[in-house]
C-alpha cells in the first residue's frame, strides 16, 4: 500500500459516507413523497366515492351483516326445502359452468392462433406481428359485459351471448400470456421440422406445442376459474345461468330468500371446488416441468 | 444389451406410442363431442329464430349515424324538428333544418328524390321514385290511403299505422301523428347542442373569431357549453370514467394494504401457530369463493348503489386473492437476508421491514399493478350491477335501445380507458421494479 493511498483514505471514507447519507436522505424524501401522494390519493378517493355513493360508508357499515343474516335465517328456517331447491338450480349451474368451459375452450384456441401469429420467430407472416398483437390487445381490453349486452340485444337472452363475450375476452387475454410463453420456446425443433419440409402448421403443432403445452394448459385452467366467475356475473345482466336465477330470486325479496340462499351456496361451492381442482392440477403441471 | 432388454424396451415404446395415438385422437374427439353437446344444450339451432337481425341492422347503422325527426302532431298541427327525437335536441322556435321548406305546405326533401309533403288538414303526400304518389289522410285514429293491396316488404300498412322504410329515411304515419326520420352520418350535436350559440361555428371562428356570445369569452364559453352538453353529457361521462377508475384504484390498493399483514399470518415461515395459519387461509378462500358478484349484491344492500360499493366489493374479493399470492411469495423468501438483518440486532419488526419486504416487494408490486388494470374492467362490470361509473351509463344506454351512437361512444371510451390503465400499470411497473427485457 502506498503513502498516497493511506493519505487519501480518511477523506475518501468521508466523501463516501456523506454521499451515502445524502443518497439515503434523498431516497427517504422520495419514498416519503410517494407515500404522501399515495395516502392523499387514497383518502380523497375514499371521500369522493363516499360522497357519490347513495348511502354513506359509516352509516352502512353496521348494516353489512343485515342482508346476509336475513337470507341465512330465512334459508335456515326453511332448511328442509334446501336440498330440493339446490337440485332445482343444478341445471342453471350446469349452464354457468358450460358457458365458462366452452368459452375457455374456444377462447383458448383463438388465443393459441393469435399467440403463434404474434410471436417473433414463430409467426407465419412476420410483418403482421404488430397487427395480431393489437388485435389481441383490443380483444383483451373489451370488458365482457360490453359484448354480452350488445349480443343480448341482437340474439336475445340466453347462454350464447355470454359465451361469445367471454370467449372473445379469453382469446385476447390468453393470446398475450401464450405468446409470452412461446417467446421462450426452443426454436431448434422448429428448424429441424422446417428442414424436412414441414408446413407452418405442422411446425407449430409438432415443434412448438409439445414444449409449451404444460404452461398453456395451466394458463387455460386459470382462465377457466376466472371465466366461471365472469359467467355468473354476466348471468346477472341477463345472459342465463345461475346469475340470472340469482337476480330473479333477489327481485322477489323476502319470502324467496331461501332460493337466493340456495343459489349462494351453489355458486360458492362451485367456485371453491373448481379453484381447488384447477390449482391442484396446475401445481402438478408446473412441478412436472422442473423434472 | 440382451434380446430380453430389447423386447422390453420395444414393448414400452409400443405402449407409449399407443397412448400417444389414443391421446392424439381422443382429445380432439372429446372436444368435438363436448361441442356437439353444447350445440344442442345452448339451443344453437333455435338461435336463428330468436336472433333479431333488424336489431343488428339498427345497431350497426345507428352507431355511426344520427336521425332528425320531423314530427307533425295531427291534433294541434304543430310541427317539431328534433335530433334523435329528443327534447334536448329540439330545434329552437323559428329554426329548422335546411332540407325542410314551405309554410302552408311543409316539404321535406329526404334526398334521392324522396319527398314528403305535410299538407293542411292532416294530409300527407309521399313521393318515392318508382312508385305512384302516395296520399294519406289522417282522421281521428284512422288512416285512409291510396296504397295498393300488394306492397313491397319495406312498406307495411294497416288502417291504423303506415310505415315506410327507404334507404333515404323512414316515414311513420298514425292517426295521432306523422313522423319522418331523415338519416345523416356522424354524431350530431357531439360538440354543442342547438341552443348553444357555438353550434355550427367552425373551430377557427371559436378560437380566433369575434366574440359570439357577448356575455362570455369564446373559449371559456365554448368549453363550458361542450362540458354541459345535454345530449352527450360529457361532464357525466368524465365523472363516470373517473368513478370506474376510482373503484379499481381504491379496491386494489385497499385490498393490498389489508392483505399484506394478513399474508404474514398465513405464511408458514412467519406464523408458527398452525390454527391461526389455517384460519387465515380459510378466510382468504372464503372471501375469494363468495365472489365479487355476491359481495356486490350484499354490499349494495348496506351502502346503496354507487362507486363506494363497487370499490368495497373489489376490495373484499381481492383481499382473498392477494392474501393467497402474497403468502405464497412470503414463503419463498430467502432466509439468509433475514438472518443477516437479525445479526445486526434488529427487532422483529425491523427484520420484516429490512429482511423480508425488500425481497417480496417486486412480486407484490407486479401483482398489484396487474390487478389494477384487470380491476378496471371488473369495475365496469360491477358498476353495471351496482349502479356506478361508466358501466351504468353503458347499460342504461343499451337498455333504452335507441341511443346506439352513445353506446358506440361509451364502448370506445371504455376500451380506451382499459388500454390507458394497461399502459399506466406497465409504465409504473417499469419505473418501480425495472423492465423484464
Amino acid at each position: 500500500m502506498s503513502d498516497a493511498a493511506l493519505g487519501s483514505a480518511p477523506q475518501g471514507i468521508d466523501t463516501i459516507q456523506s454521499s451515502y447519507m445524502a443518497q439515503v436522505q434523498r431516497r427517504r424524501l422520495y419514498g416519503g413523497l410517494t407515500l404522501l401522494i399515495f395516502v392523499i390519493l387514497m383518502a380523497s378517493g375514499f371521500n369522493i366515492a363516499d360522497d357519490r355513493n347513495a348511502g354513506g360508508f359509516w352509516d352502512g357499515l353496521h348494516q353489512i351483516g343485515d342482508y346476509p343474516a336475513e337470507v341465512l335465517t330465512e334459508a335456515w328456517e326453511k332448511r328442509a326445502d334446501l336440498p330440493a331447491l339446490i337440485l332445482k338450480y343444478v341445471p342453471a349451474l350446469v349452464e354457468t359452468v358450460n358457458i365458462a368451459a366452452v368459452s375457455t375452450l374456444i377462447g383458448g384456441m383463438g388465443g393459441l392462433v393469435l399467440s403463434l401469429l404474434g410471436t417473433r420467430g414463430l409467426a407465419k407472416w412476420p410483418r403482421l406481428i404488430p397487427l395480431f398483437r393489437r388485435i389481441s390487445d383490443i380483444m383483451r381490453a373489451v370488458p365482457e359485459i360490453v359484448i354480452a349486452l350488445m349480443l343480448i340485444f341482437v340474439l336475445g337472452g340466453g347462454p350464447v351471448p355470454a359465451m361469445i363475450a367471454i370467449a372473445i375476452h379469453t382469446a385476447g387475454a390468453l393470446g398475450k400470456m401464450f405468446s409470452e410463453v412461446a417467446e421462450n420456446a426452443d426454436l431448434k425443433p422448429v428448424e429441424g421440422l422446417a428442414s424436412t419440409g414441414a408446413t407452418w402448421s405442422q411446425r407449430m403443432v409438432l415443434g412448438v406445442l409439445p414444449q409449451v403445452a404444460p404452461n398453456y394448459i395451466s394458463y387455460a385452467l386459470l382462465r377457466f376459474e376466472i371465466n366461471i366467475r365472469a359467467s355468473a356475473i354476466l348471468g346477472f345482466v341477463g345472459a342465463g345461468g345461475l346469475g340470472y336465477e340469482l337476480r330473479n330470486a333477489m327481485a322477489w325479496g323476502p319470502g324467496r330468500f331461501d332460493e337466493a340462499g340456495a343459489i349462494f351456496i351453489l355458486l360458492f361451492g362451485t367456485i371453491v371446488f373448481f379453484d381447488q381442482v384447477s390449482s391442484r392440477y396446475r401445481n402438478r403441471l408446473t412441478e412436472g416441468q422442473g423434472q | 444389451m440382451t434380446t430380453a432388454d430389447l423386447t422390453l424396451t420395444k414393448q414400452e415404446a409400443d405402449t407409449l406410442f399407443r397412448r400417444k395415438r389414443l391421446m392424439a385422437f381422443g382429445i380432439p374427439g372429446v372436444v368435438t363431442l363436448y361441442l356437439a353437446y353444447i350445440f344442442f344444450a345452448f339451443d344453437l339451432p333455435g338461435l336463428a329464430q330468436r336472433a333479431n337481425l333488424d336489431n343488428a341492422i339498427t345497431l350497426a347503422s345507428d352507431s355511426w349515424s344520427h336521425k332528425v325527426h320531423v314530427t307533425r302532431d295531427n291534433r294541434s298541427g304543430d310541427i317539431t324538428y328534433a335530433v334523435e327525437g329528443e327534447r334536448k335536441g329540439t330545434y329552437p322556435d323559428g329554426q329548422r333544418p335546411a332540407w325542410v321548406s314551405g309554410d302552408e305546405v311543409i316539404t321535406i326533401a329526404l334526398g334521392g328524390e324522396h319527398v314528403v309533403r305535410y299538407l293542411p288538414d292532416n294530409r300527407t303526400e309521399i313521393e318515392i321514385p318508382g312508385l305512384p304518389l302516395i296520399d294519406v289522410q289522417a282522421e281521428g285514429r284512422k288512416l285512409t290511403s291510396n296504397l295498393p293491396q300488394d306492397l313491397p316488404d319495406w312498406i307495411s300498412a294497416s288502417s291504423r299505422r303506415i310505415s315506410i322504410t327507404t334507404p333515404e329515411g323512414r316515414i311513420t304515419l298514425t292517426g295521432a301523428r306523422t313522423e319522418v326520420f331523415n338519416y345523416f352520418p356522424g354524431w350530431e350535436l357531439f360538440w354543442f347542442t342547438l341552443d348553444s350559440p357555438y353550434h355550427g361555428q367552425s373551430l377557427g371562428t371559436i378560437l380566433f373569431g369575434d366574440r359570439i356570445d357577448p356575455a362570455r369569452g369564446n373559449i371559456p364559453g365554448a368549453v363550458s357549453d361542450w362540458w354541459n352538453n345535454a345530449m352527450w353529457r360529457h361532464k357525466d361521462v368524465v365523472w363516470a370514467i373517473g368513478e370506474t377508475i376510482l373503484m379499481a384504484f381504491l379496491g386494489t390498493m385497499g385490498a393490498a394494504l389489508i392483505a399484506l399483514p394478513l399474508a404474514f399470518l398465513a405464511a408458514k415461515r412467519f406464523s408458527p401457530i398452525m390454527l391461526l395459519r389455517a384460519a387465515t387461509r380459510r378466510l382468504f378462500d372464503f372471501v375469494r369463493g363468495v365472489d365479487a358478484l355476491i359481495w356486490t349484491v350484499v354490499l349494495a344492500r348496506a351502502f346503496g348503489p354507487g362507486p363506494l360499493t363497487g370499490a368495497l366489493a373489489i376490495l373484499i374479493t381481492d383481499t382473498g386473492t392477494f392474501g393467497k399470492i402474497f403468502s405464497e411469495a412470503l414463503e419463498n423468501v430467502d432466509q439468509k437476508q433475514i438472518e443477516g438483518v437479525s445479526s445486526t440486532g434488529a427487532k422483529p419488526l425491523q427484520r420484516y421491514r429490512f429482511g423480508v419486504i425488500p425481497q417480496v416487494v417486486p412480486v407484490l408490486l407486479a401483482q398489484i399493478l396487474y390487478f389494477l388494470e384487470s380491476n378496471t374492467r371488473s369495475a365496469t362490470i360491477i358498476g353495471a350491477i351496482t349502479g356506478g361509473g361508466i358501466g351504468l351509463m353503458l347499460t342504461q344506454a343499451i337498455q333504452t335501445q335507441k341511443d346506439w351512437e352513445e353506446v358506440a361512444y361509451y364502448i370506445m371510451l371504455i376500451i380506451a380507458m382499459v388500454m390507458f390503465m394497461d399502459w399506466v400499470s406497465g409504465w409504473l411497473r417499469g419505473k418501480m421494479i425495472g423492465r423484464k427485457d
